[in-house]
């Protein structure tokens, strides 16, 4: 670790800490209906929206009805991206003719499997890429369907995140909002004005926005290179500040079209934690208490220093393995020592250990370092962020009520401990709210190590239609720990709505591409059912007044069990497969093990 | 439910109108009117004619020319429709091999060079572009570029140092040199 | 203040009745401790054990061991040694577990049976329509007869009073051995089935069907019989059940993850299923899974030490969550009777002759005011109390309509009573109240006395101060509930001045004065309406849709039936101050909930740094660096883990039977202390433990 690098990382995060404020409020104004300076240019929109979508502004949903409207728009967002995918050959803005015979050599086609898989992981924030963007989707695609989802995905999670809020604000209501308009002001007032400033400054120092088919250059030694365009910037916006992370190429925010330079880098991660801190500071301002929003701030802030300050240790000591074969591991001034393996020499150790650990901290899923080659330490980091639920400042909205979730579990068990039924912000928290919490955390961590745990040995027939390489670990790219920590990261990024990947492992074959959609789903959605059936039955319940018995929530003793109840119930969950994956990788690599590609024996 | 289907397709209707075809039209213009450079791939254009992007990376092996960094973005390296990195782990036997190789051949290549190969020269970049290389990894090059072109040692580093991006804000990432620039202000001195 | 009768003689039956109904029993009561193991091995059955989740799926595992064992051993295999004493502990931790709970209830049912020796069959003299009595056996009784009681019966059944007065011996169930007076009407009119009339008597109207009587209901709930899972617990059940959950899939997954390791490595073997199956049972939370039962019975139990009865566990809890305590003045916060302090004569009257007025005046009075009036005299003016006849002296009684008594004397007419009803007697006899007297008067008031007026004819001597008395400690005890978060609220019949001063002088929070029972109800259902939880005692018919409406409603034993039927806990000591240990025991028994299910949960840290390097030694060798503990063989790293997991349940029995250490606090404090006991502890006490065992497996040979 460098001086320099630390202060990259302070600085970063005291600017994270200077917006969380302003944000906070807006947002808080926003989701309450209140006039905001974009009023004069947004407010006619959303009267339009409402009008062609037979929407009513002023009518209040329960959470069954609000749960519904959500699950119905999710079929929409599948059904129009599985349709526009398959569809591309036929629609508009499509210069490189992907989807029909006239598709560059190299171009992959887009299969049913392929296509759910990429509807699912949109739809669900995910953003899981088994596809190479520059050779699959025309810009039609990328646009309407991809960067819709980036926008809408993300309105539909700070819209939860909202509702359940508004659980804990309410008093005897039955109404938790409505999704409709929580959607529609998340969108034009939040997102859409963030990103077209974003995509301007991204545009400004590099990143590409045009409708070009790919320029055909002669390099200096006369070799040919085919560089690709298209709408970059526009859609680069999005995918940070809605922490979908879905880049437009293969190399997401590596690509110098989409991550030109250190400065960009450093708007990217801003970007990503901008609404998930701000959503705490919503919080305390809805919930008439902003140190409740700051003390849920201060639990994510010591989770994700300790995160990125290991993962930054372990890179920038690099490989001892490439260090005895003479390759330089310090620091020297002129060029940045380490683990440089996978990442870009103009980001350095330092900005790709904080932008791993803020994609993962949210469920961003962009990267501009390559995981896979990240020490193993290194690269517990992201997978222990993902598998904590990404709680620390999360997803937007779905990092919130994740955070929630972690905290009703914390405070029921420690509630206990001070003699009174637990309560929180003044609610009761009971077995509904204590079986829903339980059911989210339960689902994802099953998910997670069942799915993996099959894949880790199920056989195929090689050249068989499920997976054609054969075995479900001849995909990996890596054996031993390695190899099984590629199949851990890729089970721990789809139910978590990353989408971030140890992206050695080859994903598109049907059984990938089908397991890894299906975890999507029941990631997003067994966590966002159960958020909004404790919205519904906190706004129910009276709000029991705060006493000198009541377990403080806004104090160092109450972010020191949350931030104690992440990591112990993370940390006790995947124990036994980390310590098979990157643990065990961590001593082997310290006694200079290397493992080769073996071929599997055949299942008998 | 069903009663929050209808309003679930016209509202994604609607925001795809929206989002997907209005904003990123009207960001297009906006840039193509602003950054037009930019927004059309920061293209380099050297004796009347395009010569790659100052933004992507692109395979150089001639002795005359300061070498990029390995790249895993397509068979040869240097795809820009196959970007990404090689995704070795760090208990790779792959990548030991390569990076051995790499080491022996930046060796072989650059006699003159001693001490420690710098960390990024043998190592693969995550998007395979990586347009860059550490000042060191340049400075190591030097004597080799220097004695294939025959212009003086002194030339070169200077050059180096000018092409040197510091960085940004003075504390953003780390400082770096772009090949294909450098490159062409070589070739440019040499005309 | 009941009349008190002379105590008749206790026959020998009744006084084998221990002065409490529970005496506290040594924790580990040998008799106690053999019943709870043989009914460790009753509970087994797997029918029955399913229903605690936890404990159910350690059993299947134990299961599933011993399965595989008798399997090895039937095809000869050599080397079992390890498997045999893994399938032996696991079944130790199932029966620990059920131990635990079966202690418990044991101590539940010494006291049912101890309640049940009371139950004799008894017979009943039934009056039927035509007015005769006929001997029916009480087991035969409905609700709506009508029976005979008369001296030596013991009372059929619950009921009310309907004729006559009586004294009862209810030593039966409150310990006590005073006897009472039960009387038609008013609030003294219950009875209860068992209990015994000494004279006198009476007609009761049965209240209950045979099998639903109250002593009935006290058996079953002691016994665990009607034992409800309270809402908390039912919330805990559903947390551990899902930890569960999540380890199992853990641990299942973890076999397949180990074939790939194999595999891919290409050394060592696939983990034992008993190793998993160790493995599995030392994550789950077995602790708290063993104990949560135990201490919600524990938690019944303490209460009735204090001779209390609750009606439901759910009732214990909530007087945990009690936001507001609604506590009667007199008994509770004061000393039930006022006391003259202080004699004010007006001008021209000598203190001492103020005072021996009064005193004379009080000759008669039987009351605890009279006699402190009498008291203060002798006290401070060594006036003797006179024996007069009644001949020299006519004594006039209290009378509600003249609120005056006192004495006519050698023609003095001597009267003391309330402030205006004096003046008026004054001005009758046309004498003159002094300027003044009357802010005298409003004076004592206003510092919570009771003022007493004094004439002789139609002359006005001047005041005596009556005081309420509150009790000693009485502050720092409702400070304490105010650190807690508890605000304490004073109901008295007071007029609001008086009652001001006395809530000042004791630190309540609130008072309601002159309250009446509508009063109570709709502070109860203000104080609710603003989500408070509300306790409250009570004694009379009146206080019945109080104590319903009330969270936690203590009734009296005392009082009626229909106190007792609308509370949910009766205080058989019909002390009032009781309602502050009841609110204790409620968070205590959260508190060791929620302090054993830290524990447990913290305890798997150190069992995975014990048991996982031990799995994969074959495969990953470099995995050695994670047994920090240094155990010294793979075999005997997973034996002391589940040693160590199953001893731990019974070493934290007497916690679960005790409860965790209270004392009261702010949340905040509270936590603290808890979170580093419990959690840190739970954290660290495992590593010693299981280095201590693994030490001692090696001395034995055993791994």
């Amino acid at each position: 670790m460098t001086p320099i690098g630390i202060l990259q990382i302070v600085v970063y995060f005291i600017v994270v800490l200077a917006i969380t404020k302003p944000m906070g409020a807006f947002m808080a104004r926003v989701f309450q209906g209140e006039r905001t300076f974009l009023h004069p240019l947004m407010r006619p929109l959303e009267r339009l929206i409402y009008r062609l979508t037979g929407v009513n502004e002023d009518g209040e949903q329960r959470w069954t009805q609000y749960a519904a409207s959500l699950i119905a728009f999710s079929l929409a967002s599948f059904l129009f991206v599985y349709a526009i995918e398959r569809l591309q050959g036929i629609l508009p803005f499509n210069p490189m003719h992907f989807g029909t015979k006239a598709a560059p050599p190299g171009a992959a086609p887009v299969t049913p499997d392929l296509a759910y898989n990429t509807a699912a992981s949109f739809l669900t924030n995910t953003n899981w890429q088994a596809y190479s963007g520059e050779m699959t989707f025309s810009y039609f695609v990328q646009m309407a369907a991809l960067a819709v989802q980036n926008f809408v995905s993300a309105a539909a999670g700070i819209a939860v995140a909202v509702a359940l809020i508004r659980g804990f604000a309410r008093h005897q209501a039955r109404a938790i909002g409505n999704f409709w308009v929580d959607l529609t002001r998340c969108t034009l007032y939040i997102l859409l004005p963030i990103s077209f400033v974003a995509a301007l400054i991204f545009c400004s120092r590099g990143a590409i926005q045009n409708f070009h088919a790919y320029t055909q250059v002669k390099t200096l030694e006369g070799s040919t290179q085919t560089i690709p365009q298209g709408p970059v910037a526009s859609q680069e916006a999005i995918k940070l500040l809605g922490t979908n992370g879905g880049g437009f190429f293969n190399a997401n925010s590596a690509h110098p079209f989409e991550n030109p330079t250190p400065l960009t880098d450093f708007i990217q991660v801003i970007l990503i934690f901008l609404i998930p801190a701000g959503l705490t500071y919503t919080f305390g301002r809805m919930v008439g208490d902003t140190r409740q929003g700051w003390a849920i701030f201060a639990a994510m802030t010591i989770l994700f220093a300790a995160g990125v300050f290991v993962c930054y240790h372990y890179e920038a000591a690099g490989n001892p393995i490439l260090a005895k074969l003479g390759v330089e591991s310090k620091y020297t001034g002129s060029q940045p020592g380490g683990n440089m393996e996978g990442k870009e020499t103009r980001f350095g150790i330092a900005q790709s250990a904080l932008f791993a650990t803020v994609t993962t901290d949210a469920s961003c899923g962009a990267v501009n370092s390559m995981h896979d080659s990240y020490t193993p330490i290194g690269g517990l980091v992201p997978l222990f962020n993902m598998e904590t639920d990404e709680v620390i400042f999360g997803g937007v909205g779905s990092g919130f009520y994740g955070m929630l979730l972690y905290a009703i579990v914390g405070v029921f068990i420690a509630g206990l401990m001070v003699g009174r039924t637990p309560e929180y912000l003044g609610k009761k928290l009971q077995q509904k709210e204590v079986k829903m919490a339980m059911l989210a955390i339960l689902a994802t961590a099953f998910v997670i190590l069942v799915f993996a745990g099959i894949t880790s040995v199920i056989p195929f027939a090689k050249n068989g239609y499920w997976n054609p390489p054969g075995p479900a670990t001849a995909n990996l790219n890596n054996s031993g720990p390695h190899g099984f920590s590629e199949i851990l990261y890729a089970y721990s990024s789809a139910p978590e709505n990353n989408g971030s990947a140890f992206a050695g492992i080859s994903v598109d074959t049907p059984w990938y591409n089908l397991t890894l959609g299906l975890a999507m789903l029941i990631g997003r959605f067994a966590f966002m059912i159960p958020a909004l059936v404790i919205a519904g039955c906190l706004a129910e319940k009276k709000k029991v007044p705060i006493s000198s018995g009541t377990l403080p929530t806004h104090d160092a003793l109450f972010v020191g069990l949350l931030v104690g109840t992440v990591i112990v119930v993370g940390a006790l969950t995947f124990f036994p497969a980390l310590a098979l994956g990157p643990l065990v990788e961590h001593f082997l690599m310290h006694g200079g093990k290397l493992f080769t590609m073996l071929i599997f024996p055949r299942w008998s | 439910m069903r009663r929050q289907l209808a309003p679930a397709f016209r509202m994604m209707l609607v925001m795809t109108i929206l989002t997907g075809l209005i904003y990123p039209g009207i960001v297009t213009a906006v840039c193509q009117i602003f950054f037009p450079r930019q927004a059309n791939g920061s293209l380099v254009r050297a004796d009347g004619r395009i010569v790659g992007s100052a933004l992507i990376g692109q395979n150089f092996t001639k002795p005359e020319y300061f070498h990029p960094r390995p790249s895993a973005a397509g068979t040869d390296g240097y795809n820009p429709t196959a970007s990404g990195g090689a995704n070795y782990g760090p208990t790779s036997s792959r990548l030991i091999e390569r990076v051995r190789a790499d080491i022996a051949k930046f060796r072989e290549q650059n006699p003159q060079f001693q001490g420690p190969i710098p960390a990024d020269i043998v190592t693969a970049s995550a998007s395979g572009l990586d347009p860059d290389i550490s000042p060191a990894a340049a400075y190591a090059q030097a004597p080799r570029v220097a004695k294939a072109r025959g212009v003086p040692l002194a030339r070169v580093r200077q050059l180096i140092e000018q092409y040197t991006e510091p960085r940004p804000l003075d504390f953003l990432g780390e400082p770096r040199v772009n090949v294909l620039k450098l490159n062409l202000a070589l070739d440019g001195d040499n005309r | 203040m009941a009349a008190t009768a002379t105590p008749p003689a206790l026959d020998d039956s009744t006084t084998l009745i221990p002065k409490k109904l529970v005496h506290a029993r040594p924790l580990f009561d040998r008799e106690l401790v053999g019943r709870a193991v043989k009914a460790s091995f009753g509970k087994l059955n797997p029918v029955t054990l399913y229903k605690n989740p936890v404990i159910f799926v350690v059993e299947v595992g134990a299961a599933l061991t011993t399965g595989l064992l008798l399997r090895d051993t039937a095809v000869g295999r050599h080397g079992l040694g390890f498997q045999i004493q893994i399938a032996l502990w696991l079944w130790f931790t199932v029966l620990f577990a059920n131990f635990a709970e079966a202690m418990a209830e044991a101590r539940g049912k010494a006291q049912a049976d101890a309640l049940r020796k009371t139950k004799t069959d008894t017979f009943a003299k039934r009056i039927s329509g035509g007015g005769k009595t006929e001997i029916v056996a009480a087991s035969k009784l409905r609700a709506g007869d009508v029976v005979l009681c008369e001296v030596g019966d013991i009372i059929p059944g619950d009921g009310e009073v309907i004729e006559g007065i009586a004294t009862v011996d209810e030593s039966v169930i409150t310990g006590e051995s005073a006897p009472v007076i039960r009387e038609s009407g008013g609030d003294r009119s219950a009875v209860t089935g068992g209990t015994k009339v000494l004279s006198d008597q009476i007609k009761i109207r049965i209240t209950s069907n045979p099998g639903e009587t109250f002593l009935d209901r006290m058996i079953a709930l002691v016994e665990g019989a009607e034992r409800q899972k309270t809402p908390n617990e039912i919330a805990l059940n559903i947390l551990i059940a899902g930890l569960t959950l999540i380890f199992l899939a853990a641990v299942v997954t973890l076999q397949p993850f180990a074939i790939y390791s194999v595999r891919s490595v290409g050394v060592g073997t696939v983990p034992t299923i008993a190793a998993l199956v160790s493995l599995l049972v030392c994550l789950i939370p077995t602790t708290i899974g063993g104990l949560l039962s135990a201490i919600g019975i524990a938690g019944m139990d303490r209460v009735m030490q204090h001779n209390v009865l609750a009606m439901s566990g759910k009732a214990v809890e909530a007087s945990g969550d009690v936001d507001t305590l609604l506590l009667d003045k007199t008994g509770t916060i004061t000393l039930g009777n006022r006391q003259a302090v202080e004699f004010i004569p007006v001008e021209g009257v000598t203190e001492r002759e103020l005072a021996d007025a009064a005193q004379l005046s009080s000759l008669a009075d039987e009351t605890p005011e009279g006699r402190s009036i009498m008291v203060l005299a002798k006290e401070k003016y060594n006036l003797r109390g006179r024996e007069l006849s009644q001949q020299e002296a006519h004594f006039v009684p209290f009378s509600a309509y003249t609120r005056m008594s006192g004495v006519d004397l050698d023609g003095h007419q001597l009267r003391k009573g309330a402030t205006d009803a004096v003046m008026q007697f004054v001005r009758d006899l046309g004498g003159k109240v002094p300027a003044g007297f009357l802010e005298m008067s409003d004076r004592i008031s206003r510092t919570g006395g009771t003022p007493l007026a004094v004439a002789d004819g139609a002359r006005l001597l001047g005041l005596v101060h009556l005081k309420d008395i509150v009790k000693g400690g009485m502050r720092e005890r409702l400070a304490q509930l105010r650190a807690m978060g508890i605000r304490s609220v004073m109901i008295t019949g007071d007029n609001p001045l008086t009652a001001a001063a006395i809530a000042n002088e004791s630190g309540v929070d609130d008072f309601l004065a002159q309250a009446t029972p509508k009063d109570k109800l709709e502070y109860i259902r203000r104080e609710q309406a603003q989500g408070r939880l509300v306790a409250m005692t009570g004694d009379g018919t009146n206080d019945a849709p109080a104590l319903a409406q009330a969270d936690v409603g203590v009734a009296m034993n005392t009082g009626t039936m229909a106190a007792k039927e609308a509370g949910n806990m009766v205080d058989l000591d019909s002390n009032p101050t009781k309602l502050l240990e009841i609110v204790a025991i409620g968070k205590q028994l959260l508190i060791t909930r929620g302090a054993l299910t830290t524990f447990s949960i913290m305890n798997d840290v150190s069992k995975y740094f014990a048991i996982i390097p031990a799995m994969f030694v074959t495969t990953y060798p470099a995995l050695d660096k994670l047994n920090i503990m240094r155990l010294h063989s793979p075999q005997s790293a997973v034996l002391a883990a589940v040693i160590f997991n199953a001893v731990i349940i019974v070493a934290l029995v007497p916690l679960a039977l005790r409860g965790v250490k209270y004392r009261p606090q702010d949340a905040a404090g509270m936590l603290r202390r808890n979170l580093w006991i419990y959690g840190l502890g739970g954290f660290i006490a495992p590593f010693p433990c299981i280095w201590f065992i693994d030490r001692l497996l090696g001395l034995l040979h055993l791994a």
